[in-house]
């Protein structure tokens, strides 16, 4: 096969390809294109061509490799539960700073409304110390910030991680599935397992399905 | 001239906690004829159905900025001498520069103090 042919050949493979699949033809077809062509390649091989050959061998077996090393990090794992649970836990942080900041300033406005009441040097003893509160209480919008602006660079990352599972299609998510199952069995949680720290709002249990879960012993 | 502390001031911050803190240290410096908007354009609005003799603003707000305001504010014929203090977490030397080259009065980076605060006011406002 003469390098003219093999270009004619891989244009006809990639026009099929554009035909079957329009411009956006995932990294796993063309690769089964450059494997395809390759298995084919037969009869007198220039020095040219075995270059070539050798070149399309090299890229089909880097394409593969990077496809099972992206398929080994989990990208839907990261994508569907690590990413999704640390926002979801950094907007509860966000949502109990501004609560406890807000039962502060309740409690300080309370100590003010009951200045009038007090004598003169005790009110302004503790008007400076209501000021010191509202002072403190500056952290809750800044801490706010901050952590708003980490969600938003782990949505990023969720988009990057997107984007390279649909970049690699399906095959993923198969050697993926196929990964999990290998790992995951029926073991018991060990002590690790158990360390789940607070629970967010919406899945915490309460206090009395606990003493319910507790009684349920006896 | 002495400060009048019976003056409108308009508070803006998208942070109700922020509102409240601000709403209760001008309190304590005297200043009760106070209100509050979640955002420039509210702001705005409330600007041009009444006087106020003071804006403290915040920046980092939606669908318009404290920027955005400045601008608007210092584009009006009616509003632009209304003194205007930015309080924003935004410190970098760019920020400080484009709220200047905007008109602020003033800027107070978060978090910041009473003393501060009372500071500002007087450089914009004059001693009370």
């Amino acid at each position: 096969m003469s390098g003219r042919a093999v270009d004619k050949d891989l244009a006809l493979r990639l026009e099929a390809l554009r035909r079957d699949l329009g411009e956006s033809v995932r990294i796993d077809q063309i690769a089964d294109v450059v494997r395809a062509m390759l298995t084919g390649m037969s009869g007198d091989i220039s020095a040219a061509d075995l270059k070539l050959y050798h070149e399309l061998e090299s890229l089909a077996i880097y394409i593969h490799k990077a496809r099972a090393e992206i398929a080994s990090l989990r990208p839907r794992e990261i994508q569907d539960h690590y990413i999704a649970t640390a926002t979801d836990e950094l907007d509860a942080i966000v949502d109990a700073t501004e609560a406890a900041t807000n039962n502060i300033l309740d409690a300080a406005e309370q100590i003010e409304n009951a200045l009038a009441d007090a004598p003169p040097d005790l009110a302004e003893r503790l008007s400076s110390v209501t000021t010191q509160i509202y002072e403190a209480c500056n952290f809750q919008d800044i801490t706010g910030q901050r952590i708003n602006k980490v969600v938003k660079t782990l949505k990023d990352i969720e988009t990057k991680v997107e984007a390279l599972v649909a970049a690699f299609g399906p095959a993923i998510r198969a050697e993926e599935d196929h990964d999990r199952g290998a790992a995951e069995d029926d073991r018991p949680p060990t002590d690790d397992d158990l360390l789940n720290g607070p629970q967010l709002p919406h899945a915490a249990s309460r206090q009395d399905e606990i003493d319910k879960l507790l009684a349920s012993f006896d | 001239m002495a400060v009048d502390k019976n003056m409108k001031v308009l508070i803006v911050d998208d942070y109700k906690t922020m509102l409240r803190i601000i709403r209760n240290l001008l309190k304590q410096l005297g200043f009760n004829d106070i209100d509050e908007a979640t955002d420039g354009s509210m702001a705005l609005q409330m600007m041009r159905a009444g006087a106020y003799g003071l804006v403290i603003s915040d920046w980092n707000m939606e669908p318009m900025t404290g920027l955005q305001l400045l601008r608007e504010v210092r584009a009006d014929p009616k509003l632009k001498a209304t003194p205007f203090i930015m309080v924003t977490a935004e410190s970098k030397s760019e920020n400080v520069i484009a709220a200047k080259e905007a008109g602020v009065s003033n800027y107070i980076v978060k978090p910041f103090n009473a003393e501060t605060l009372k500071g500002k006011m007087v450089s914009v406002l004059g001693e009370f």
